[in-house]
């Protein structure tokens, strides 16, 4: 019996590099011995991806791309007459906010320990793309219920693009394709949503793997383990090979996720209006908008900015420029960070700094993008130029500004921070 | 270790915050898994509701998983021309409808998620008496609703009574009481209760399938429990290599 | 590394363990997605057995009705059309005894039906599915050869059958018309699609 597959997979290799792919980038892929909790989001996001496409295949079988069908076509047919339906539906529902969590967190690690830095450049623009794609999708993902929800997001980002000086409305009504969100916008999107984006989305994953493979994986102590490797074998020294020890290390980190995503998925699948909003159970309907419409919660810190922004020049542009640059900053990353060390645990109290507030932005601001602007009343009439404004929106503003300096200012202050010296090999 | 679940947890706080509740609403006192109950609410449904309300992701069989047989369901619940596997359609055009109320009845087949029982509960115990409004009712959770009192007659008619009192800063406080006027057929009680089942079987129609849901959620969490005992073991068992 | 000391048959028992644990979890969650693509709900509620009043049916003529999309024939057969039927050669058929299960077994009986009469079956040719055409009357009146007992002509690939279903020996056809399940609610109504309830 072994002996006919040795057999079989010869003669695949003879014209096919199964095993050698197999050892480049999983036998014989030497990484850090050093990986923490941290590292656990990449291969989780490939997870997830995997569980959006097979999820999403079987909804397409039986969702209806059509104004008058597709909100019945889930919530009759695939929430109650498709055997199985409602747990397919709720695994690819859940599975979107699993997907940013996990896509958030990769990021954050990335900030922690230098992964942006040189050589990892491309890798980090690749991670761009995806995240990129990611809300494509999200975006595009979330018109196809046809909820209220669904159909008044969707209108509103769509706006966004009418807001661009001069050809702003005939774009907004070129991406339509009418002169409101209607069927015709919902078959592109759905278009978009279960083939351009994907497609996009899995070559750019695989050039994010690759990448990674051609230079070797960063670690919690931000040095190169290439540099010392063992004179015989050319192996790093302090590399162990991703299979079996990661692989193994990652089963673990599969099912305690998995234990989280079906704890959602079975008991809370609208996870308290997050990740299903009660308004999306009521048909779409182009003649009245929700009493209280915002985004899901993973585009409210976006969608905070856009609305910090007071229009100008009798404009809405400079918020969907604002919005549009907090999150293409990130591409800048690698070049802005200036520090001569990679990871956190060198750096000094100013990147730390920082960092912290950085993140605290982005949480307030997600917070605030999930609550009406006047959520906590106005300031006093007599208070000195605040007077008179919502407090929310004040907070935003401060909380957008915090959100840029931490970019702008980056090579300024990773240059001047006092760092630690750096171990030439990694440590525990 | 403490820092990294601190900063998870400050991840996860923007879930936590739920939006403010703008208005008082009773609890529902219902349980799905009360069968009697939603036998009741689904007589119910199908005798008010149904004659303007349609419910078209609900199929008559599915009643089946409350505890009524096809025959049951055909004899009490049906009118003789449907057939058991339709959904519950509504005999009204909705273009008729809306001239008539300014506005189509929803459909009610997942209202429960999208007001909640609670909301449902208090929204039908709410009528008011308004002889401004063109059915001449009012309620005290759907201001201006287009929909006139469809269980008047077991609940009887109730006014809103406006008291005005200043409070403990010397603020003017407005106080709004319903107070039952013209007893209907039906004791407060019995009103209550009658409307409890209503609302219980709208929560059931809104998912039918969230009883299945959550006992297989726990043998999916048992499994995932024991397939990471020996993930974990596993796991150690190979770094003992690198430790 | 300290290899020497590993425990060789703990791992395989620990991957094995695994493997078996996951691998049944996948399966279980495979199934709600192979039970997906089997007809849903709806489509049941479509295919649902469909009442047909039989009492309008002239002797010797035929309606079809319609069942999961399919046309159903209803045959009332005259007495002479019966006889004829019975004196057919039973060289020239192909499973002239109903060996092969197509049809109830209370329809597996000399005249292929409940009540002699009428015969109730699946418009569609054994061959590649085609609808065929009736042919009820015997000889060469509707452009079939002179000893014709009546029956059906599928205009496809010719393939003949008798007033039961039977398929002619040398038609394409293999298998005789089906009968589906079907039961009297009264004497003038037909339910197709279900059989008797027990």
């Amino acid at each position: 019996m072994i002996k006919y597959l040795t057999c079989a997979l010869k003669w695949v290799d003879d014209r096919f590099p199964l095993t050698a792919t197999w050892k480049a980038h999983l036998s014989e892929y030497y990484a850090p011995k050093n990986f923490n909790f941290w590292y656990y989001f990449g291969s989780l996001a490939l997870l997830v991806l995997v569980m959006q496409i097979v999820t999403g295949i079987f909804l397409t079988m039986h969702y209806k791309p059509d104004a008058d069908l597709a909100f019945y076509s889930v919530e009759t047919t695939i929430m109650r007459d498709v055997w199985g339906g409602w747990f397919i539906r709720y695994l690819h529902s859940t599975g979107a906010s699993m997907f940013f969590i996990v896509v958030y967190l990769h990021m954050f690690r990335g900030l922690l320990y230098g992964s942006h830095r040189n050589p990892r450049e491309l890798i980090w623009l690749f991670g761009v793309g995806i995240f990129l794609c990611l809300m494509g999708e999200a975006f595009f993902g979330y018109l196809l219920p046809w909820g209220q929800m669904s159909y008044w997001g969707a209108q509103v980002i769509v706006n966004l693009f009418g807001a661009i000086p001069f050809i702003g409305p005939d774009v907004a009504e070129w991406l339509r394709g009418d002169y409101l969100v209607s069927d015709a916008t919902l078959n592109r999107f759905f278009a978009f949503h279960v083939i351009a984006l994907p497609l996009v989305l899995l070559g750019l994953v695989a050039a994010h793997v690759l990448a990674l493979h051609e230079v070797g994986s960063n670690n919690p102590d931000g040095v190169e383990i290439k540099k010392y490797k063992d004179p015989n074998t050319g192996i790093p020294l302090d590399g162990i090979p991703f299979h079996p020890y990661y692989t193994v290390k990652d089963i673990v980190g599969v099912v305690v996720f998995l234990m989280v995503f079906a704890a959602v998925v079975f008991f809370a699948p609208e996870m308290g209006g997050y990740f299903l909003e009660a308004n999306n159970f009521v048909p779409a309907n182009p003649m009245q908008t929700p009493a209280h419409i915002a985004p899901v919660w993973y585009f409210t810190p976006y969608y905070s900015i856009l609305r910090a922004v007071p229009p100008m020049f009798n404009s809405q542009f400079p918020g969907v420029v604002a919005m549009g640059a907090s999150v293409l900053i990130f591409a800048a990353l690698p070049w802005l960070d200036r520090s001569p060390v990679k990871s956190i645990r060198y750096r000094g109290a100013q990147y730390k700094g920082w960092l912290t507030a950085f993140v605290i932005s982005i949480l307030v601001l997600g917070y605030l993008g999930t609550v009406p602007s006047n959520v906590w009343g106005q300031f006093d009439k007599d208070i000195f130029i605040l007077g008179g404004a919502d407090r929310a929106t004040v907070l935003a503003r401060v909380m957008m500004v915090v959100y840029f300096l931490f970019f702008i200012l980056m090579p300024w202050y990773t240059k001047i921070d006092k760092t630690k010296p750096v171990p030439e090999r990694v440590t525990g | 270790m403490m820092k990294k679940l601190f900063l998870l947890l400050s991840l996860l706080l923007p879930l936590a915050a739920q939006a403010n509740e703008e208005m008082h609403l009773d609890k529902a006192p219902i349980n799905t898994s009360d069968q009697a109950s939603l036998q009741r609410g689904a007589k119910y449904f199908v005798n008010y509701c149904l004659n303007c309300h349609s419910a078209q992701a609900m199929r008559y069989n599915r009643l089946t998983e409350i505890g009524l047989t096809e025959d049951e369901i055909k004899a009490n619940l049906m009118f003789p021309a449907e057939k058991i596997g339709e959904t519950m359609q509504v005999g009204m055009k909705p273009a008729d409808a809306k001239a008539w109320f300014g506005v189509a009845p929803p459909d009610l087949s997942v209202e429960e998620r999208v007001r909640g029982a609670d909301w449902l509960y208090t929204y039908l115990r709410g009528f008011y008496r308004d002889e401004t409004r063109p059915s001449g009712w009012n309620n005290t959770v759907f201001a201006n609703v287009a929909m006139p009192h469809v269980l008047w007659d077991l609940q009887g008619e109730q006014q809103l009574k406006v008291t005005k009192a200043k409070d403990a800063d010397g603020k003017e406080v407005e106080t709004h009481e319903l107070v039952l006027v013209k007893p209907g057929t039906m004791t407060p009680v019995e009103y209550n209760a009658m409307v409890a089942d209503l609302v219980n079987y709208l929560a059931f129609m809104a998912e039918p399938a969230k009883a299945t849901r959550q006992n297989l959620g726990i043998i999916a969490l048992l499994v995932l429990g024991i397939l990471f005992l020996l993930a974990y073991a596993l796991k150690k068992e190979f770094w003992k290599d690198v430790h | 590394m300290a290899n020497q000391e590993v425990d060789q048959s703990k791992r395989r028992f620990l991957i094995a363990a695994t493997a078996v644990a996951g691998g049944a979890a996948t399966m279980a969650v495979a199934t709600p997605f192979v039970m997906s693509m089997l007809p849903s709900e709806r489509a049941k509620a479509a295919g649902a057995p469909v009442e047909v009043d039989i009492s309008k049916i002239e002797p010797g003529s035929m309606i079809t009705a319609e069942w999961r999309g399919k046309p159903v024939w209803l045959i009332n057969r005259t007495d002479e059309m019966l006889a004829l039927t019975e004196k057919i050669d039973e060289k020239l058929l192909n499973d002239p005894k109903l060996e092969v299960p197509q049809q109830p077994d209370y329809a597996k009986n000399p005249t292929r039906s409940i009540k002699p009469n009428l015969m109730v079956m699946l418009g569609v040719c054994t061959h590649l599915g085609c609808s065929p055409t009736s042919k009820l009357k015997p000889g060469g009146e509707e452009g079939m050869s002179s000893d014709w007992p009546g029956g059906f002509y599928c205009p496809c690939h010719g393939s003949k059958f008798d007033l039961e279903g039977r398929v002619f020996a040398g038609s394409p056809a293999p298998i005789n018309l089906e009968v589906p399940p079907h039961t009297y609610l009264s004497d003038t109504r037909l339910l197709i699609g279900a059989d008797k309830e027990a």
